[in-house]
């Protein structure tokens, strides 16, 4: 029994498909006692990021999360899930808020991207991602984000740096959408699906990479075909991941965050015989 | 790793190289106003318009001579060289060879590292290399700017980056991505200890590099007509549907916003960036 091989691109669309469960069925799934937290307390609220607390596993968690929409009403309201800087200065909010509290956060990803447009320019997008890469590296509490959907570019790893990072079977987690990797790279946007396997965005990829820390197992065909069975599954690894690190003290843990994103990338010390030889 | 830093650089492209770049025309003529200035006076006035004070890029190497005290330069993590992690293939776009290609004339990577001084206050400085692939940060870079924090950490002084860069390196994927939380966990480290990072916002400044530590510094500064932003104009004309005013991202749209600290025209960064190491400055503080 052997299921033909996904390539790259067929593994975007079971990604970015619409019925694939997004970060309120996961929140719906796992917590019980689930408070939305909303608003910046600087400009508005961006529905594109869902930001909260709630009860899993026995103790109080914060959350934060891309929010896709399943239809089009949805998407509008969501706006397809990339959010403005109000959105990452919310989740910054909230990192700072559990910090206060103790409370362990959990981070879902599913975004293309930050939103690109006028607005975001003006209230300063690209140091609201900066800012909370920043707050998360020494963040005073457990962080385990899980890659659910779609991890695009910064807005991604704006609620992305933590303990444990965690990725769906079918889930992609890269630099840029693969449109807007085509675009850069052969200024043709039509080309995504070769820059989808080009830049090597699956979760086997970035397994090998050493990037994520595990990979979670779908139903065959996609998450979207049974919902129930992949948020058990990500209970499970939510659950097995927070007591691993809850037996480490927090100066414990920071260490090992630091060192975890410090080790980051390949360079070579001295000219690479790779281009010598080329 | 002490080793390491004691080797001599050899990769670095050194100002006298750069001075030699001159062009043999007599005249410049500025790409801002359309005025022509005799080249040298041009040159000069650190390659400034003095008609209509419009800012051309420099090298890096043109960077640190401006900047820096007669001597005080030594270069840290010369030889650190690009890998090719992803094999990445594309039929245009083949990652090594273009490596190679700009290595041959004489660009080493996209960003220039080391220990300088201003009037004799030591600091570590990294230089985009806007040149070599539009300065975008891949492994070396981030390696580069994660080192130098740790530097002027363990030795008890300030950071300052001098940004141009389109963003992050496709090439390296996911790895490039991950160079902002890297080079962001090394810069937590050194606000951890005290020390200020300087980030200064050169034409151009987009992408990963704008959206990491380039805009976490405690002080940012900005040249003069300089585009700094997030996601380019093209592409967020292409999402609106609609044109963007022409002072749309500039330095001064930033400082108008509350983006940025200051614009400051070239001939005055040296002075700027002087006081600014003379006030952060460590001091014993009474108990
Ligand atoms: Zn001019």
């Amino acid at each position: 029994m052997t299921a033909p091989e996904l390539t790259p691109w067929d593994t975007v669309q079971i990604a970015r498909h619409a019925q694939r469960p997004h970060t309120l069925d996961y929140i719906r799934g796992l917590t019980e006692d689930f408070v939305e937290l909303r608003g910046d307390r600087r400009f508005g609220d961006d529905a594109a990021m869902i930001a909260g607390v709630g009860r899993f596993a026995g103790q109080t968690v914060a959350i934060l999360g891309h929010q896709k929409g399943s239809n089009t009403k949805e998407n509008l309201k969501h706006n397809f899930g990339s959010p403005h800087p109000e959105g990452f200065r919310k989740a910054l909010r909230i990192m700072q808020h559990a910090a206060k509290f103790g409370f362990p956060l959990l981070c879902f990803i599913d975004t293309s991207g930050a939103s690109p447009n006028l607005a975001s320019e003006e209230r300063g997008q690209a140091e609201a991602i900066a800012e909370n890469l920043l707050v998360m590296a020494d963040l005073p509490i457990p962080i385990v984000a899980t890659v659910i959907g779609e991890g695009g570019s910064g807005g991604a790893l704006a609620i992305g740096i933590a303990d444990r990072l965690l990725m769906l079977e079918h889930a992609v987690y890269s630099v840029a959408s693969p449109e807007a990797s085509a675009a850069i790279l052969w200024r043709d946007g039509a080309q995504a699906p070769e820059a989808a396997a080009a830049m090597r965005i699956t979760a086997r990829d970035l397994a090998e990479f050493g990037i994520i820390d595990e990979v979670i197992p779908e139903p065959e065909g996609g998450a979207h075909l049974d919902p129930v069975a992949v948020i058990a599954q990500v209970r499970t690894a939510l659950q097995q991941h927070l007591d691993a690190i809850a037996a480490h003290s927090i100066s414990a843990l920071l260490e090992q965050r630091y060192h975890k994103y410090r080790r980051i990338g390949v360079v070579h010390e001295r000219q690479a015989a790779l281009f010598d030889s080329r | 790793m002490k080793e390491f830093l004691r080797r001599t650089p050899r990769y670095f492209t050194s100002p006298k190289q750069a001075e030699q770049q001159i062009p043999d025309d007599l005249w410049k003529k500025c790409p801002g106003c359309g005025e022509l200035t005799y080249t040298k006076q041009w040159l000069d006035n650190a390659k400034v318009c003095p008609k209509c004070g419009h800012h051309e890029r420099m090298a890096a190497a043109e960077w640190i001579e401006l900047l820096v005290d007669k001597g005080s330069w030594q270069e840290h993590d010369g030889d650190l060289q690009p890998a090719d992690p992803l094999h990445f293939v594309s039929p245009r776009n083949n990652y090594a060879e273009k490596v190679a290609t700009l290595q041959e004339q004489g660009l080493n990577e996209s960003s220039v590292s080391g220990n300088a001084q201003i009037e004799e206050q030591p600091f570590a400085l990294c230089v985009s290399e806007f040149g070599f692939m539009g300065g975008s940060m891949g492994s070396v870079m981030g390696e580069k700017i994660a080192r130098a924090a740790e530097r002027a950490a363990d030795e008890g002084m300030a950071l300052v980056t001098i940004n141009a860069s389109g963003g992050a390196r496709m090439q390296e994927g996911i790895l490039s991505l991950m160079q902002m939380a890297k080079t962001s966990v090394a810069l937590a480290r050194l606000g951890d200890v005290g020390q200020p990072h300087i980030s200064i916002l050169i034409d151009p400044c987009l992408g990963g590099v704008t959206a990491s530590y380039a805009s976490s510094a405690d002080i940012i500064l900005a040249e003069p007509g300089a585009v700094v932003g997030f996601a380019g104009r093209r592409v967020i004309e292409q999402t609106i549907r609609q044109k963007l005013p022409p002072e749309f991202q500039t330095a001064e749209f930033l400082l108008e916003h509350g983006m940025i600290d200051m614009v400051t025209p070239r001939a005055e960064l040296r002075g700027v960036l002087a006081k600014f190491l003379r006030l952060y400055r460590r001091q014993s503080v009474r108990a």
